[in-house]
């Protein structure tokens, strides 16, 4: 029988995973304003990544609108702390969401009729309307030059307490706390029921309908998630970098989502995470050499993904866990053991 | 025992080829029936009209009374009908459990809980553990479906068909491709399946040992009509069918 003492391989996840979220936490203590900013960055595209990937990885839908839902969250959050008397970051941040969330309903009762090439190709086209909206709507969206002037509103709830956002750590624990919320409710929702559901619409479509489900309802249940995701991502944009640009809503952007979670790989929950630490350190230590980064970072990606097919998270998994897994399983075997 | 299933004059049409020509039938309760025929004979066809997968062009099918001509599948499946499929239709990434487990949490009305763990519905899971150790896949629970022996796969196929818990199940040629081990299997499998008596079984299928050994019943079709009904006795002796299945020991 083994004593409390020695280390379960069943627990090192949990370690790993508990280290990961305390060194995020001391980051402000010691690393400079630039990393503060990459990590946020990192934290807004993993968001961003998550929202491509429950379509893509769990429901088998490629998407290249996801920027639209972005950009509807960004200028949703910027347009509200702009017009706010006191901005407060909030509304901001949740208006962005629920707006993003509305967009989704309504293209995703357009979308989700259609699959595969079709769907990828509808998103695509919806998508750059926004883009459209946001780069010709001068009155509204500011066009070209985007909204400017957007503050970093405190985080405030009435009568209660209310924190300044404008050093870049305070708005650095705002957007790591919202972030973490948020991929723990992805978590629970990519491992219940609904989730499993999912799964089975990706594997075989055709078979759901006999298990008694309607597929496009799911479908269109994940494409609002999915929307509500991309725009929390995008709301979390504005008050970092005070204004917001039609990019955002590009094509190319969606395009990004969908190569991070390519990158880290499609069919893990946590690949999406990892693609998007792996996009930014190789996107930060290019540009430091070429302005053309946007070619080598294709040529790396390319390489990434044809030597570690299922992504990095995907081949870790693979290589590493039969070993790891036949251990997992053994201590699980022996401990059935000593119950009996 | 009372009539599960009617249909009234259903017909189907794909351009010129009349697929399923005003076939008037009826399944009752508690009898496997077997629906034999030639290639192209409609079969398949029918059991598509049947389940929801294709619209009848015209005629009628009525569930325990009820008509169900143009409600969706998923509707019909929540009413009590449901189905395996000839060319195997399973969840290939998902392990043998979540296959089971899929269909057990919908028809538990449970698909839509977006935030509880799958492990926390005790009610489900055990269902699903019942579903794999009726079709003997316990042992291979935690693998992914997808990378099963073929044989293993039907059996799976069929435990996805009952896990919706019907009361009408069509099995559309559940031996073929089977080598004779598999196919002993998976008809020993149907054969308790029906003795259970939640489910009465329709079975579509070409094998002749297979639907003499299994059937109360025998519906025969070919060109897309039903060409004689009866029991297995009787369809033995029958000339016409006979002379469809020209040379073949029947």
């Amino acid at each position: 029988m083994r004593t409390g003492i020695s280390l379960k391989f069943g627990r090192i996840p949990y370690i790993l995973l508990g280290l990961l979220i305390a060194l995020l936490f001391v980051i402000p203590l010691f690393a400079d304003v630039y990393i503060i900013y990459m990590v946020i960055n990192i934290l807004i595209l993993s968001l961003f990544a998550l929202s491509v990937n429950l379509l893509l990885g769990y429901t088998g839908l490629l998407s290249f609108g996801q920027a639209a839902f972005y950009a509807a969250g960004s200028y949703g959050c910027a347009k509200i702390l702009v017009a706010m008397d006191s901005p407060s970051l909030l509304p901001g941040v949740f208006g962005g969401l629920l707006i993003a969330g509305a967009v989704a309903l309504v293209l995703g009762l357009l979308c989700v009729r259609h699959t595969e090439i079709y769907f990828a190709m509808l998103t695509l086209a919806f998508g750059m309307m926004i883009y459209s909206l946001a780069l010709k709507w001068r009155s509204f969206t500011g066009g070209d030059d985007g909204l400017v002037g957007i503050p970093r509103a405190p985080l405030e709830i009435p009568g209660l307490f209310s924190l300044n956002m404008t050093p870049m750590e305070n708005y650095y624990y705002f957007v790591l706390v919202v972030s973490l919320i948020a991929i723990f409710i992805f978590y629970r929702l990519v491992n219940s029921p609904f989730g499993l559901t999912l799964q089975g619409i990706r594997d075989s479509e055709s078979r759901i309908p006999f298990a008694g489900i309607s597929v496009r309802n799911y479908r269109l249940i994940c494409f609002v998630i999915s929307g509500l995701y991309a725009g929390l991502a995008g709301a979390l944009l504005p008050p970092l970098e005070n204004t917001v640009t039609p990019p955002v809503a590009h094509w190319e952007h969606s395009g990004h989502g969908v190569l991070v979670c390519l990158l880290g790989g499609i069919y893990t929950f946590a690949g999406p995470i990892v693609g998007s630490l792996v996009f930014f350190i190789v996107k930060d230590i290019i540009v430091r050499f070429t302005e053309y980064w946007l070619i080598w970072l294709g040529i790396i990606v390319l390489i990434l993904v044809l030597a570690l097919r299922g992504g990095v998270v995907g081949t870790l998994q693979e290589r590493l866990f039969p070993r790891f897994g036949a251990r997992l399983a053994k201590e699980a075997a022996s401990e059935r053991t000593v119950e009996n | 025992m009372s009539e599960l299933l009617r249909t009234e004059s259903l017909r189907r049409r794909f351009g010129e080829l009349i697929a399923v020509d005003g076939v008037t039938l009826s399944f009752e309760g508690g009898i496997l029936t077997s629906i034999i025929g030639p290639n192209g004979a409609g079969k398949t066809t029918l059991i598509n009209l049947l389940t929801g997968s294709l619209p009848p062009d015209s005629g009628k099918i009525l569930f325990k009374g009820e008509d169900i001509t143009g409600i969706p599948t998923e509707k019909r499946v929540k009413k009590g009908i449901s189905r395996s499929f000839q060319i195997m239709n399973i969840f290939p990434r998902l392990t043998v459990f979540q296959n089971v487990l899929l269909p057990v949490f919908s028809c538990l009305n449970k698909s839509m809980r977006p935030f509880s763990s799958v492990q926390d519905h005790q009610d489900a899971v055990a269902e699903a553990e019942r579903i794999l150790e009726d079709v003997g896949l316990w042992g291979k629970r935690d693998l992914p479906s997808g990378k099963l022996s073929h044989g293993d796969q039907r059996l799976l196929e069929m435990g996805l068909a009952v896990a919706a818990e019907p009361e009408l199940c069509f099995l559309d040629e559940p031996s073929s491709g089977l080598n004779p081990v598999e196919r002993v299997r998976v008809l020993e499998l149907i054969k308790k399946m029906a003795t259970a008596g939640k489910t009465t079984f329709v079975v579509v299928e070409h094998d002749m040992d297979v639907v003499f050994s299994l059937s109360d019943r025998i519906i025969v079709m070919s060109l897309g009509r039903m060409l004689a009904e009866g029991e297995p006795t009787e369809i033995r002796e029958n000339k016409e069918v006979r002379e469809i299945y020209l040379g073949e020991e029947l």
